[in-house]
């Protein structure tokens, strides 16, 4: 009885059963925990670095920029440190990107996690130089509460600070009221232009930074695409395609049938 | 001192290449930069885990020409130099589980504890589910929890709390299961026995010497290659051999010893 075919069926059936389940067991409790690791959205990566999702896809944690790193501003991320483990990251006010010219932590990358042509700027169609200028590592973000230059004390560490003085973070003058005859010196980052080195944040004076660099995808917003600026000619074109593809998006009314001057113009009733 | 030869030499390999990747670190040298996942050997030649690469692969994310080219090298060179010789030459987890396997010996645990059934197949699916994982967490699955890469990356780049992983390790093999994480759940060393199973180096075993003192399956992490001992004279072609040599260095009748697998013809005399 205990060898009969249906024994051995049910036997077959029970082990295949019980693979499956404890599969599916390991394979949540591990899925589980890779998701908890991978989350991470207040690091900072080398310049060069993929949008962060494709990030660590790539990333093989092999720490070859880490040693190309000069200044050992890049640090791999240890167990504990609650960031994606064994991928680099740099803090900047304990050591900012010093923005080498070569940028060396670059073109070591095996995997393409960091990318080269993010980097470079093309001279001609086939000659391209890397350009650390051109790296999007985070924005410098400022708080205006605790930054003492808003508070009318002479202080411009943070613009001095910038590897792009005057271009990605400028002063701006005002006077100041309270005392009648003293300026503000108020530092306005740009984000187009600010490659998130952290050196702003590295020569704050405060005790902990009133400017402090954050990933772009977490500093910024996003206006949408139905904003246009109509005084950007460049930026109006976007209208001649828009009108292509969307015609709903141009609602029609009694007044909008005529051109706006007519209607302006023709006050009706009044 | 004869019957410690491959052991020494392993241990000088694993313990070398582990100064090499560190002194790339802490003082700059060139040798080998990098760490296990992908190096670079001699500033030039790329090398990488091909296991690591896959996982990769399966996220959907672009590769790197280098880690192709350098997971290629690397799988070329274990096709050759055989089975699972990284498990036992160069990974560093390797020096922590040998020594939770002599202390077992030692404390003779394995005779007095009675055994739980573990498949030796399980780390083939943990080898699977890492790569469904991947694919649907869009993250290399296993490299995020793999206790040799922590190890060894710990050990050039700062440990962390990584420590702890390795304890685990020590503690799992020492108390609960013989060889229990190379030789049952390391999906990584599945990855090289798959590798390795056509590899030229092997190891013989002329059952004409053999004495049936079965002193080697008693050192061997890997029981099950050595099924010939004593029947019949053959090669080991199982890939889970790790070409660890402990077999060959505590057989007093030299009865095994490396070789070059013939791929035309298994040498087999009857008994």
């Amino acid at each position: 009885m205990k060898n009969s075919p249906s024994n051995d069926r049910r036997r077959f059936l029970l082990s295949i059963a019980r693979g499956i389940g404890l599969s599916a067991m390991g394979a949540l409790v591990w899925s589980a925990y890779v998701g908890e690791v991978k989350s991470a959205p207040l690091v900072l990566r080398p310049p060069g670095a993929l949008a962060e999702d494709k990030f660590i896809k790539n990333c093989i944690k092999c720490g070859l920029c880490v040693e190309a790193c000069p200044y050992d501003t890049l640090k791999l991320a240890k167990p504990g440190d609650n960031l994606p483990m064994g991928t680099p990251y740099f803090i900047p006010r304990t050591i900012p990107c010093y923005m080498c010219s070569d940028i060396p932590c670059v073109p070591v990358c095996p995997s393409g996690a960091l990318s080269e042509p993010s980097v470079s700027s093309y001279i001609n169609k086939t000659n391209a130089q890397l350009d650390i200028n051109k790296a999007r590592m985070g924005l410098a973000v400022i708080d205006r509460e605790s930054c003492i230059a808003t508070w009318g004390i002479q202080c411009d560490a943070c613009y001095r600070a910038c590897p792009l003085m005057g271009q990605a973070i400028t002063i701006e003058f005002s006077k100041n009221e309270r005392t009648g005859k003293h300026a503000f010196l108020i530092p306005n980052v740009h984000a187009d232009i600010c490659t998130g080195c952290g050196m702003c944040e590295h020569a704050c004076v405060t005790k902990k930074a009133a400017i402090y660099v954050l990933p772009r995808a977490l500093a910024m917003g996003e206006a949408g695409n139905h904003y246009i600026k109509g005084w950007d000619p460049k930026d109006e074109q976007r209208l001649d395609t828009v009108k292509k593809n969307v015609p709903h998006e141009f609602t029609k009314t009694k007044l909008s049938e005529k051109s706006a001057l007519d209607s302006l113009n023709d006050e009706g009733g009044l | 001192m004869k019957h410690y030869k491959y052991l020494l030499m392993r241990r000088f390999s694993q313990i070398a290449i582990l100064v090499l990747y560190i002194g790339a670190n802490a003082w700059g040298w060139k040798i080998l930069q990098g760490d296990l996942s992908a190096s670079l050997l001699m500033g030039k030649v790329p090398l990488a885990d091909p296991y690591a690469v896959v996982q990769i692969a399966v996220t959907g994310a672009t590769l790197g020409i280098d880690i192709i080219l350098g997971a290629l090298i690397v799988t070329f060179f274990y096709g050759v130099i055989g089975g699972r010789a990284f498990c036992s030459w160069i990974c560093p987890i390797n020096m922590i589980t040998d020594t939770a396997a002599w202390l077992r010996r030692k404390l003779k645990f394995s005779e007095v504890q009675k055994r739980f059934y573990m498949s030796r197949s399980l780390r083939y699916w943990i080898l699977g589910l890492s790569l469904i994982l991947s694919a649907v967490m869009g993250v290399a699955a296993f490299e995020l929890i793999s206790p040799v890469s922590m190890a060894h990356r710990g050990a050039i780049f700062g440990m962390g709390m990584g420590g702890g992983a390795l304890v685990v390790i020590f503690l799992f093999d020492l108390l609960v299961h013989e060889n229990g994480w190379c030789g049952y759940i390391c999906p990584l060393g599945a990855s090289y026995a798959l590798i390795g199973k056509f590899s030229l180096i092997r190891i013989h075993h002329d059952a004409n010497k053999c004495t049936d003192c079965r002193d080697c399956i008693t050192v061997c992490p890997e029981k099950e290659v050595l099924h010939m001992v004593n029947r019949s004279s053959e090669s080991v072609l199982m890939g889970e051999c790790t070409n660890c040599g402990r077999c060959v260095d505590v057989c007093k009748e030299d009865a095994l010893g490396f070789s070059i697998r013939s791929q035309l013809k298994q040498p087999k005399d009857e008994k």
